[in-house]
């Protein structure tokens, strides 16, 4: 049997901590960059213009249809480089946390979109007619008064997406950048502790997402009485 | 952009010279094939038995069962990986750890894939067969019980049946999530579709053409599975419900 030996976790504290801010600016700016493209390809989706629902469907599509580890090491190895040539960027610039939160977002966005054009769909089309009837415009019944109603009802399933997303931060791994869990893993080698550290990140994730899962259900059966 | 496309150079032989790169391609084309399809069979199977049991009327058979899934849903997928990889072998006990070490490293990573990708999908099945179990109108239990059944009776003659059928649909995409998360199992060091990819570049300086083949690849995989589970979904359709005949 293992003889466990958690004296590394205290020291590495601050280190890991370090690993876990990572984790959260990726998280945060990917959910906010996906909510606000996901927005915009759910509504040329929707869009009676069809070049512009063709290029959503299909990006939204291609994106669901690839593995996010393949997404990340795009925008690992080749996106940087596309990027050096077209617009002579420095070699070797260190692009790995921008790149990898950029694949988040564009990753994201495809799930998030389709979260909000079913919440958009769910509205009743008696709104929409309500508000030309008033006189709106397409944009603004859109804004003023589709939109609103859509995302109150969408909250919860975006917020799980959103927890969803934090737990998949955890891949960028494979871009080597030092997240909560790339910090964890590199302790745990340097000091031969790998079980520990390992066993400790998967305790730290489970405690955050299933506390903040157990919330949005909360949040969830207030929405439903209101 | 000054960047020579070479397409041919799938058909070259590999560094090692024994194979072609088209051959290492197809090698992790089938590595990942096998993977998802094993770990999925696993997932249906585990998934189908806490599905159930999250149903049951018994505090303590439906608290384990609840505990289950909220365990594999809250942990990411890459930790449990590795958790299975690196440190299930020290937990378990010596003789059975030292035989898991003393397989062949191949080995270990398929089965550590396969376990992993199983039990974690496992979860989300035994989600969608819940739904599908309490989305019986309570009557169909009740009319089995009444009818004289015992409750596991009703559960194999009348409720499982129906829901069965209910929950083709929702699985299709988790049928669908279980290939590309096997990408997930590159970072163990083993050979699939990813990881395949991956290599390619270093040993061909040829990036473009490596990742738009395994890309294509995973596609392929996706519009497969989507046409043969659509298929399936036509065949099980119940009669009555939305969407049946």
């Amino acid at each position: 049997m293992h003889e466990f030996d958690w004296s590394s976790i205290p020291n590495a504290l601050p280190f890991l901590w370090d690993g876990m801010k990572i984790s959260l600016e990726i998280t945060v700016t990917a959910v906010i960059f996906g909510i606000v493209w996901g927005t915009l390809l759910a509504l040329m989706r929707l869009s009676p213009v069809k070049p512009l629902s063709w290029f959503a469907a299909g990006y939204v599509n291609l994106f669901r249809a690839i593995p996010l580890v393949m997404v990340l090491l795009w925008f690992f190895l080749i996106v940087p480089h596309l990027l050096e040539s077209i617009f002579g960027f420095p070699r070797g610039s260190d692009m790995r946390l921008s790149s990898a939160i950029a694949g988040f977002a564009l990753f994201e966005a495809a799930y998030y979109s389709e979260i909000i054009r079913a919440g958009i769909q769910s509205v009743p089309k008696g709104q929409m007619g309500a508000a030309s009837a008033l006189g709106m415009t397409y944009g603004q019944a859109m804004r003023l008064v589709v939109l609103p109603q859509a995302f109150r009802n969408m909250v919860p399933l975006l917020l799980t997406q959103g927890i969803i997303l934090f737990q998949d931060t955890s891949l960028v791994y494979v871009s080597a950048l030092a997240d909560f869990f790339g910090a964890a893993y590199k302790v745990g080698d340097r000091d031969g502790r790998l079980v520990e550290l390992l066993l400790f990140a998967g305790a730290v994730y489970f405690v955050i997402c299933f506390t903040a899962s157990r919330i949005v259900r909360h949040y969830q059966n207030k929405l439903k009485v209101a | 952009m000054g960047y020579n496309w070479n397409w041919g150079i799938f058909l070259q032989p590999t560094a090692t010279g024994d194979d072609t790169y088209l051959g290492w391609m197809f090698y992790g084309f089938k590595m990942t094939i096998a993977l998802s399809l094993s770990a999925w069979l696993i997932a249906l199977a585990v998934g189908a038995v806490v599905g159930v049991l999250r149903t049951v009327p018994n505090k303590w058979l439906s608290g384990i069962a609840t505990a289950y899934v909220e365990i594999f849903r809250n942990i990411p997928l890459l930790v449990q990986l590795f958790l299975w990889y690196f440190v299930m072998p020290e937990l378990l006990p010596e003789s059975v750890g030292n035989a898991f070490k003393q397989t062949n490293p191949i080995m270990q990573q398929f089965l550590a894939s396969m376990v992993c990708l199983a039990l974690f999908t496992s979860a989300r099945v035994a989600e969608q067969v819940r739904s599908g179990i309490n989305s019986l109108p309570p009557g169909q239990k009740n009319a089995g019980l009444a009818m004289g059944f015992t409750l596991p009776q009703t559960y194999r003659y009348v409720m499982l049946p129906m829901a069965v059928r209910l929950i083709v649909p929702p699985l299709t995409s988790e049928f669908l999530n279980i290939f590309k998360n096997s990408a997930v199992c590159s970072t163990i060091g083993l050979l699939e579709l990813a990881a395949e990819g991956r290599q390619l570049v270093d040993y061909t300086a040829q990036p473009y053409e490596s990742f738009i083949a395994v890309t294509l690849a995973y596609l392929l995989i996706n519009v497969v599975v989507m046409f043969g589970m659509r298929w399936v979904e036509e065949h099980v359709r119940v009669p009555g419900y939305l969407g049946g005949k």
